[in-house]
């Protein structure tokens, strides 16, 4: 097991997105969802309840359309693992806009907390700087949280930042569970009615 | 439309692409894509968005489709497989989602490895919501990807067009 994680997965949360503004947010299933919606239910939230891999993509094919905005995806260990050639593939693409953050407890929390591959030393940040990330970075302060939080509106990326929380389970706060509700919503806020009419 | 141009079926998917404003080529290479990927890759308007695997290709068409762009996933058919989880996504939220597969493992197969995946190909993209449309003749396949393209990004709905072996080739290996 590596070193004791002691960073505490609201409070990082909570200081990523403190005045968000503008900030188009894919939030990845599980406790991230929880995390981000616990800031606030916000129609530029994307959060996933499924389709599990695929967070890193959906903030993919979002940086590369909405190149004028910032993109953060926020996700957990264990649904980056599943989607781990998205690193590779955003490493190809380079969006300038795109931040991948994995909230990392070393554990898949929705099912009983047994240890992910990142718990055995799985170091995802090298993974990141191997795909061609322009920066990669693991973090274990907050004072890196909140760097971390102004970078990512530098448009120096591709970024990506490891965050190893502890691995607790905060109350659950659930956003909306209706797919096409948050897609609408999603594309309305950021669009404009229009996107209705396309 | 002289024969030689009526033959020239990758050029149609590609007018027929670019005139549903598909901004986004993810793809998985595949011998019977390679025309069409030229195609695209030549062309300023469109982005080509190389995968690991294909499943990433629905994700990111979902991504797209939230910025108010259009995408398409170009692949054979042993990765329909892989897309089957992710294709959740497009069924739950109501994503347009438009897929161009080509068919290994049905007519002329040498590669006994390809059939099971080949033959299953139609009945999983239907299991997983996906409306199947073939285009098996030279001259129809663009009117199909346009009809594709039609119905998937005005009618929200999640389609596949697939280029049997006759129109594409069967691969030899040699012999």
């Amino acid at each position: 097991m590596s070193r004791a994680n002691t960073l505490n997965r609201r409070a990082v949360v909570a200081a990523l997105l403190v005045e968000r503004g503008d900030l188009l947010v894919v939030a990845g299933l599980g406790a991230p969802n929880w995390d981000v919606t616990a800031t606030g239910d916000n129609p530029l939230t994307f959060p996933l309840w499924g389709a599990m891999g695929s967070a890193a993509m959906v903030g993919l094919g979002l940086a590369l359309a909405q190149p004028r905005r910032d993109v953060l995806v926020l996700t957990g260990d264990g649904e980056l693992l599943m989607g781990l050639g998205s690193l590779a593939s955003i490493g190809v693409q380079r969006p300038a806009n795109l931040t991948v953050a994995v909230l990392d407890n070393e554990a898949y929390g929705e099912t009983g907390m047994q240890p992910t591959h990142t718990a055995h030393g799985v170091d995802l940040a090298a993974i990141a700087v191997g795909c061609g990330f322009a920066r990669s970075e693991t973090v274990r302060e907050m004072t890196a949280v909140e760097a971390l939080r102004t970078r990512l509106r530098a448009r120096q990326g591709p970024l990506f930042a490891q965050i190893k929380i502890a691995a607790d389970a905060p109350p659950l706060v659930m956003p909306p569970r209706d797919g096409a509700l948050l897609k609408n919503r999603f594309r309305a806020a950021l669009v404009g009615p229009e996107a209705a009419l396309a | 439309m002289s024969a030689a141009q009526a033959e020239d079926w990758p050029a149609d998917i590609h007018a027929a692409l670019k005139a549903a404003q598909v901004k986004q080529v993810a793809y998985v290479p595949d011998a019977g894509h390679a025309r069409l990927i030229k195609l695209c890759a030549g062309d300023n308007a469109m982005r080509m968005v190389p995968l690991t695997t294909e499943e990433e290709g629905v994700a990111l068409a979902a991504g797209a489709w939230l910025g108010g762009e259009r995408a398409v996933l170009l692949m054979q058919s042993s990765g329909v497989g892989n897309c089957i989880n992710t294709l959740s996504l497009m069924a739950t939220c109501q994503f347009p989602f438009l897929t161009i597969v080509t068919m290994r493992g049905e007519f002329g197969e040498f590669n006994p490895w390809q059939v099971p995946m080949g033959i299953a190909t139609p009945g999983t993209l239907e299991l997983a919501n996906v409306i199947v449309h073939r285009a098996g003749e030279p001259a129809r396949v663009g009117d199909t990807v346009a009809g594709a393209a039609r119905l998937a990004f005005s009618s929200y709905a999640a389609v596949a067009v697939l280029l049997p072996q006759q129109l594409i080739g069967a691969k030899t290996f040699g012999k």
